[in-house]
């Protein structure tokens, strides 16, 4: 950001600046191809790359367009789509002011303990009154900024007649801070400010460690989405073209969609013909031809030629909006979960009300008069705030999900390992999810000079099978060739010309029901056929399920014969032909009877069925709307993050019951001392923070669970 | 006694002085890309052709 300010100070006339996520870069070296690659661009300011965010901000003059910078980006070897401006601000303003709130209670922690330890230490008469006054100076800023989150959420809920944890925090500071302040004035002994800024710090960190897991893993599936068209050329009634945002689209518009651009409304085909690439609805691969009168959906990407689209459908009408409505209906149980942590803040809250109102009516009928009764019943309420209980769950979870980020999987939330952590059973979808969901060619074949001329062609096009064949090049490490000439027919092929003779990609003769493409060098040509290969490490990941007690099986969309072969392969029960309206049955079913079944799928029809499960994984090639039902995406091509998933939150579940222990035990020593009056806020201190640190430190235990 | 009347400003001034580092840190953004910057040191200046 420091660097793009220096950007912004250049000449802000002229410039705009674009942002782009680009979620394959993965080292140094991409970050410094990228940047230089886009800056030796005409027109092309600077650029910097967000390697933690996956996104390049890019600062340029209004000669070109996001589309051009796309295709820059292509040819450096990345595949970018253009982001809204920053779609993550919002949560990102939420860390942002808890970590502010963090470092004003840290600060108030430290400069009151220092005076604290004095106080304690035998400081007496004028000193102590001072450093109370000092105390309390310090404090009150401090728990006026710093407790705002936990008064607002406390408000919140004594609004609706509910109660959370963030009411006994609030109550019991308050209490603490204007008995402190009663205290100072009239030159009391003891003063507990230290014991409620403490308690501030600790919750807060627990806050914004929760706080920040969300973010980081959304930013990750936030560089993986925003697929869909945003906007759209329309043609108006003069013959010229308006570009128009996808929101202000109207039925009855003609939209021009150039080659390469994804459509932003339901439509049907008016005039050209080509082929679109629908793999954001149905996580398939393979080209769809289209033609005039063809119906075709929002999301889809048009392959070759221009394209005339009538509008039929927007926004809320589209084929997308209908599947999203169904998955949330589909996901309403899933909202109704109950964290863990709020599980045990219906127990916990009232009964630590009941014990402090009590405590103030025992020692009152014991005759301690209001003064000594209101501090023991304060005490209660500062040894008994969960402290410990605020680490216990997000310390936790925070560390597992480090540790699977570092193996490919990003999990949402919280909430997600909880329920992933309570999966009994596995169902697997087929295309995209066991395999790799797109066409690897077997390029063996070929010699080095064809293989150098096949990625010359391949990279140059956009069709899949042209991107299947690139990848497989790159990943063999072949590099391209001055192939001069190219051009790309749609439905034939790609055409160049290398060394004066005339090379290309065409479609075979004799294809037959394979996938193949053909390549012709002069007069030699080889033919390649795709395959849907499996994940590598699918028979692996099946095994360790199987070893965690979980049974997995297939439910699949395709041919019954289709989905019998990779299930023979791999051992496992399967259903072929499954609608979505089927998946969704079948989970329903299971549910009823009592399993918490987990769904790992890709495709759109999916996606109901990965709102309705218990828990549900996507890949990172999935179709946006899956990536949104489901609580983790996997990225890359093992499988194995799966099941490395399911073993982490598990073992997650088992650190926070401990920790919750942990909090249990403390209190059962620590209530009784603050019933008898015994607790000074120097004892108060001391709990706090060890059981904080002990919860910290047995969370930390997990950073290993993962390997 | 009076000692204090000088240690205890230092201390508060040290402490402030620390948050408003830390304060400034946030709104200039050092903590927008912990791991590309951790990335960054590898790259290469000199020899930029070397870049894979």
């Amino acid at each position: 950001m420091n660097a793009l300010a220096d950007i912004a100070s250049a000449d802000t006339g002229e410039l705009v600046d674009s942002r782009f996520t680009v979620p394959g870069m993965r080292c140094a070296g991409c970050i410094a191809k990228i940047e230089r690659g886009l800056s030796e661009l005409e027109g092309v300011e600077g650029a910097r790359v967000n390697f933690s965010a996956k996104r390049v901000a890019v600062r340029h003059t209004h000669t070109l367009d996001d589309a051009d910078l796309t295709e820059a980006l292509r040819h450096l070897g990345f595949e970018a789509q253009a982001a809204a401006a920053n779609p993550l601000a919002q949560d990102d303003k939420e860390t942002r002011g808890l970590l502010r709130a963090l470092a004003v209670a840290g600060f108030g922690m430290m400069n009151i303990m220092l005076l604290s330890v004095s106080v304690w230490s035998g400081a007496g008469g004028v000193t102590r009154e001072m450093f109370h006054w000092l105390s309390a100076l310090i404090a009150l800023p401090v728990v006026i900024y710093s407790g705002r989150p936990f008064f607002s959420s406390a408000a919140m809920a004594l609004r609706y007649r509910r109660t959370n944890m963030d009411v006994p925090i609030s109550i019991g500071v308050l209490l603490a801070t204007g008995l402190s302040l009663y205290e100072t004035l009239t030159g009391g002994e003891h003063a507990y400010f230290d014991g409620a800024v403490m308690l501030l710090f600790f919750l807060l960190a627990g806050r914004a460690l929760d706080s920040t897991m969300r973010n980081r893993t959304r930013a990750g599936i936030g560089a993986l989405l925003s697929k869909m068209g945003r906007n759209a050329s329309v043609i108006q009634a003069d013959g010229s073209t308006k570009r128009m945002a996808a929101k202000d689209l109207e039925r009855g518009m003609v939209t021009l969609v150039a080659a390469g651009e994804a459509l932003a409304a339901d439509g049907v085909v008016e005039q050209g013909q080509g082929a679109i690439d629908n793999a954001m609805l149905t996580g398939e691969s393979t080209p769809e031809a289209v033609s005039i009168g063809s119906t075709v959906h929002a999301g889809a990407l048009n392959l070759t030629e221009v394209l005339q689209v009538r509008i039929t459908a927007v926004a809320g009408d589209t084929a997308i909006a209908e599947i999203a409505r169904l998955m949330d209906e589909a996901g309403q149980s899933r909202s109704k979960y109950v964290r863990i942590a709020d599980r045990a803040a219906r127990l916990y809250a009232p009964a630590v009300h009941t014990l402090a109102a009590m405590a103030f009516i025992g020692w009152m009928i014991a005759g301690a008069g209001w003064h000594q009764s209101l501090i023991v019943a304060i005490a209660v309420l500062i040894i008994t705030c969960p402290c410990a209980m605020g680490l216990a769950v997000p310390a936790a979870q925070v560390v597992a999900s480090g540790a699977l980020i570092k193996r490919g999987l990003l999990v949402k939330d919280g909430s997600a390992l909880e329920r992933l952590a309570e999966v009994d059973m596995v169902l697997f979808d087929k295309t995209g999810t066991l395999t790799l969901g797109t066409p690897r060619p077997d390029i063996s074949a070929l010699d080095d000079e064809a293989c150098s001329v096949a990625l010359s062609l391949a990279q140059t096009s956009r069709h899949p099978l042209s991107k299947g064949l690139a990848d497989a090049l790159r990943a063999a490490s072949v590099s391209s060739v001055g192939v001069t000439q190219i051009s790309e027919a749609s439905g034939h092929g790609v055409t160049g010309i290398w060394q004066g003779q005339q090379v290309a990609l065409e479609r075979p003769e004799d294809g037959g029901n394979q996938i193949a493409t053909r390549l012709r060098i002069g007069s030699q040509g080889w033919t390649l056929t795709f395959a849907d290969a499996l994940r590598p490490d699918a028979a692996e990941t099946i095994a360790l399920l199987r070893g965690e007690g979980i049974e997995p099986s297939l439910i699949s969309g395709d041919r019954a014969e289709a989905v019998a072969v990779v299930a023979d392969e791999l051992g496992l029960t399967a259903i072929g032909n499954a609608q979505p309206q089927d998946k969704l049955a079948l989970l329903e079913q299971l549910k009823a009877e009592g399993h918490n079944p987990l769904m790992v799928g890709d495709g759109l029809n999916d996606g109901p069925a990965l709102a309705a499960a218990h828990a549900s994984i996507a890949p990172g090639t999935a179709s946006d709307v899956s990536q949104q039902a489901s609580d983790a995406v996997f990225i890359g091509e093992r499988l194995m993050p799966v099941a490395l998933a399911i073993r982490v939150a598990r073992r997650t579940m088992d650190i926070v019951r401990q920790n919750i222990g942990f909090a249990v035990i403390y209190n059962v020593f620590a209530v009784p001392l603050a019933l008898a009056g015994l607790v000074t806020p120097m004892i108060a201190a001391i709990a706090m923070s060890m059981s904080s640190l002990i919860v910290v430190g047995n969370s930390l235990r997990l950073a290993k669970a993962a390997q | 006694m009076t000692q204090l009347t000088v240690l205890i400003p230092i201390a508060l001034l040290m402490g402030a002085a620390g948050l408003a580092a830390f304060f400034w840190a946030m709104r200039d953004g050092q903590f927008e890309d912990l791991d590309g910057a951790a990335n960054r040191i590898l790259i290469d200046d000199e020899d930029e052709d070397e870049v894979p």
